[in-house]
């Protein structure tokens, strides 16, 4: 299970964009590089990440070997009703994490 | 009353021997930073060293060794037990007859009363468990003690700060006394102070500790790198607190 934190603001508007910041602790190995021994690192990051609101899926990413390290992530959305912000991911070692977050619409 | 003048003026050295040169005014290494690591440092859920933090606090309670002890069994709640425990490191522990620093404490922890293998320098769970609890001293100025043995370290600590060393043959006072806040290729030159340390670096796209940090600054002068857990380092440490004290501390750090 890899370790992540989410950060939504607990109490939104309806209607109107609030911002929801997602960071997950992953070393993002390039694949390009190699060790004190000469040794090449294999490729090791996080591939996918989908984000969800009620099922539906509000913001996807697909993460390629330049991101860096620890990935962090922000994006705003919008809200009718109140509910909880699911954010999953995987790496290409077939790992994966979860986090969420409620919110509720005044 | 000669001898007692002497005696004074004896007291005074000692005094002075222990009061090391500081930069005037004391300044925090976030000074020295741009404002995006700054603010990245200040900001409570960009700063990726929470993410060991984070860990950490799962540690605290995670039984592990032979005596199946976490370290919650006996320091309970880190917020109350470890308030401000990492200012007061490093410091001598008469039981262990040694200075240790934070993570050295931790590990002494590790073998001696949870039965487990020490863990490596520089691991996952060390940088995790030293990142959670120095959080805890956020904000408590840094205070280690100098009991005997840890003074004999603090005076070699303070012989490695002015000896010059490596192919560039710089000391440490070169640039973190003499020449701070100046700009060296595309940094600015910190005072050198340990209080946001264990610090997440984006150069190493990972936390880090102190130790590491000093070893990348004797590679910066091209000298022989200590090895962890070295006394070389260990001094340092013990000198570099005591030239802080009095500084708030605010880890986990970010640094570019």
């Amino acid at each position: 299970m890899i370790l992540g934190r989410i950060q939504v603001p607990p109490n939104v508007r309806k209607g109107e964009p609030f911002e929801v910041r997602i960071l997950v602790q992953h070393p993002m190995e390039t694949g390009y590089r190699r060790d004190l021994n000469g040794q090449a690192i294999p490729l090791h990051i996080v591939d996918k990440l989908v984000c969800r609101v009620g099922g539906a899926e509000v913001f996807s990413a697909e993460l390629g070997s330049g991101i860096a390290a620890n990935p962090y992530m922000a994006f705003y959305a919008m809200a009718d009703a109140s509910g909880e912000v699911e954010v999953e991911w995987r790496d290409n070692r077939g790992e994966t994490g979860r986090v969420s977050a409620k919110f509720s619409v005044a | 009353m000669r001898a007692m003048a002497v005696a004074a003026a004896s007291l005074a050295l000692a005094a002075a021997a222990q009061q090391p040169p500081r930069p005037q005014p004391l300044l925090a290494g976030t000074t020295f930073q741009s404002p995006e690591a700054r603010q990245m440092q200040l900001d409570d859920f960009a700063n990726p060293g929470l993410l060991w933090v984070e860990r950490g606090q799962r540690l605290w309670s995670e039984p592990r060794g032979a005596a199946g002890k976490s370290c919650a069994s006996c320091h309970g709640d880190a917020g109350q037990s470890m308030r401000t425990a990492a200012a007061h490191h490093p410091r001598y522990y008469p039981a262990a007859g040694q200075v240790l620093d934070l993570e050295g404490r931790i590990n002494r922890c590790v073998t001696e009363n949870e039965h487990a293998p020490a863990l490596a320098w520089e691991s996952e769970e060390l940088l995790s468990l030293a990142a959670y609890v120095a959080r805890q001293s956020k904000g408590a100025a840094i205070d280690a003690p100098l009991e005997a043995p840890a003074r004999d370290l603090y005076e070699q600590g303070r012989h490695l700060y002015f000896e010059r060393q490596g192919q560039l043959n710089l000391a440490c006072t070169n640039c973190h006394d003499m020449n701070w806040g100046k700009t060296l290729f595309a940094e600015r030159i910190s005072q050198g102070h340990p209080a946001d340390w264990p610090a997440y670096r984006i150069e190493w796209q990972t936390l880090g500790s102190l130790q590491r940090r000093l070893r990348a600054c004797y590679f910066g002068v091209r000298a022989e790198l200590p090895a962890f857990g070295s006394q070389d380092l260990l001094a340092l440490e013990v000198y570099l607190a005591a030239r802080a004290r009095g500084l708030e501390l605010s880890p986990p750090g970010v640094r570019k």
